[in-house]
């Protein structure tokens, strides 16, 4: 099996347009979620986001992308940009017909479906935009990366609601550690803070109106966010040979299935997906000194999360530090998995831990150190990133210092 | 059909009873609505009285509405009924 290193990384979320700029608001413990706008805002019970602000597709883009471009497959290309620049890769030949791109997303062209569907019911047009169906079809952001930079090898989309780009950077993990491709560009994103993708969310009473705070007793509900995440995932002798910046590398994964409930999480689909991720990578509970959460800031994800976490590590649980980012960028559900691998790089990178911001009153069903409210200066070793999706279908990736 | 009946056939449908089954101090439990069905019959209550119901599924008793027993829940809708007309 080959070893599988990130050699580049890019994102554009609420709290940057960039890797760096996020990694300062996450090290500053810097808040992105904010009185969201769009049209129709006034008619939702819930008002607030994650949202990506000052991103003008106009100028970055022409015409001709523009008009094929959803907000969702703007983000990943300039998410795709910053991380396959900072790599240094160039696509040609044998490279290039390996290499492919597998991204995580839950909602397609959300904002595009909700423009042309307000103009054929709201405002009983008869016509629409002879690009619509490539421009909302979930595949159009991998489509579109694998154009730009020329990967002719395996490329899809994986739709797996919250899990979504946790699932995708396994796949491409494994492509990479089997052999089958000596690079694959990876992440994931989302574009839902529209009128009818916050409508449908507002419908399941989960979300906040106020804040996401993870962990905390006071929680009262999840927070959208939107953006994107893009690695580069290549084999180490590769990256090694032409001389890579290393960012971190990716030793494991596990995926599994609760088949239990539609939307309610279960610990013990939760637990065994973190303790197969330990076994995927050969590496002892004890040598995990972070783990990213899940942590939506729900009443039921954190408790169950945490007794997964307390199930699996035993006494070990209490000396590793877990985080959830989302209090910062809001979940970007089929993205967010991706955006928090960042948490991970600059705990492994840096030894900086992210915090869980909004951190309010300690709840005895989440006795973890949750990092709360400030950043963290730690040597860590090991990481983990966690996703439980709706379905019952979770994802943990575990990476290491390298 | 009164406010109480109008519940009543709404809870009754969810739980997959008959209306006969379900009395005044019965609670949700009792009736074997989960929270999926819970968030359910409130959206059902929203529709039928046009109104917006308080609730939030991840803290259910500080949600300015009552869903102890059937009783409290048609003592709420009245209330909300009222301070919309």
């Amino acid at each position: 099996m080959k070893r599988v290193v990130i050699t580049g990384a890019g994102t554009i979320n609420a709290l940057g347009h960039s890797v760096p700029e996020t990694l300062e608001a996450m090290r500053e413990g810097r808040c992105g979620i904010g009185e969201l706008e769009f049209r129709d805002v006034e008619r939702l019970a819930i008002r607030i986001g994650g949202q990506v602000r000052g991103f003008e597709a106009e100028g970055r883009f022409n015409r001709q992308q523009m008009s094929l471009y959803d907000r969702f497959t703007q983000f990943t290309l300039t998410a795709a940009k910053e991380a396959i620049e900072q790599s240094g890769l160039e696509f040609h030949g044998d490279l290039s017909a390996k290499a492919g791109v597998v991204l995580g997303n839950s909602g397609g062209g959300m904002q595009t479906l909700d423009e042309n569907y307000r103009s054929v019911y709201e405002d009983g047009k008869n016509r629409v935009h002879p690009f619509v169906v490539p421009k909302l079809m979930n595949n159009a952001a991998a489509g579109h990366v694998s154009m730009q930079y020329n990967l002719k090898g395996p490329s899809f989309t994986v739709s797996t609601a919250c899990a979504s780009s946790n699932h995708a950077m396994a796949q491409a993990f494994q492509m990479v550690r089997s052999g089958m491709s000596p690079a694959m560009i990876t992440g994931g994103s989302e574009s839902m803070l529209c009128f009818g993708g916050v409508k449908a969310w507002e419908g399941l009473r989960v979300m906040s109106k106020d804040a996401c705070r993870p962990f905390s007793a006071n929680r009262n509900g999840m927070v959208q966010g939107e953006g994107a995440g893009i690695f580069v995932f290549e084999e180490y002798d590769h990256a090694r040979a032409r001389g890579a910046e290393i960012l971190c590398e990716v030793i494991g994964f596990a995926m599994s299935s609760d088949a239990a409930d539609i939307v309610m999480p279960s610990k013990q689909g939760a637990a065994r997906a973190i303790s197969g991720a330990l076994q995927d990578a050969r590496i002892a509970a004890s040598e995990v000194g972070y783990i990213n959460a899940h942590g939506t800031g729900t009443a039921a994800n954190d408790k169950t999360e945490c007794a997964a976490v307390a199930d699996v590590f035993g006494p070990h649980a209490d000396s590793l530090m877990i985080s959830s980012t989302k209090s910062m960028h809001g979940h970007l559900i089929g993205g967010t998995g991706a955006v928090e691998l960042l948490a991970c790089i600059m705990a492994l990178r840096d030894g900086v831990v992210a915090p869980t911001i909004g951190y309010e009153e300690p709840d005895p069903e989440c006795n973890l150190d949750v990092v709360p409210n400030e950043a963290r200066e730690a040597k860590v070793d090991v990481a983990l990133s966690n996703a439980f999706a709706f379905g019952g279908l979770n994802a943990v990736l575990a990476l290491r210092k390298v | 059909m009164s406010t109480q009946d109008k519940v009543i056939a709404i809870i009754a449908e969810q739980a997959v009873l008959e209306p006969s089954d379900v009395t005044l101090d019965s609670t949700l439990e009792d009736l074997g609505i989960d929270s999926l069905g819970l968030v359910e019959s409130i959206f059902a209550i929203e529709e039928e009285f046009d109104i917006s119901i308080p609730f939030n599924a991840n803290a259910p008793e500080q949600s300015d509405f009552d869903i102890s027993n059937v009783a409290a829940i048609i003592a709420g809708i009245d209330k909300l009924v009222l301070e919309k007309a």
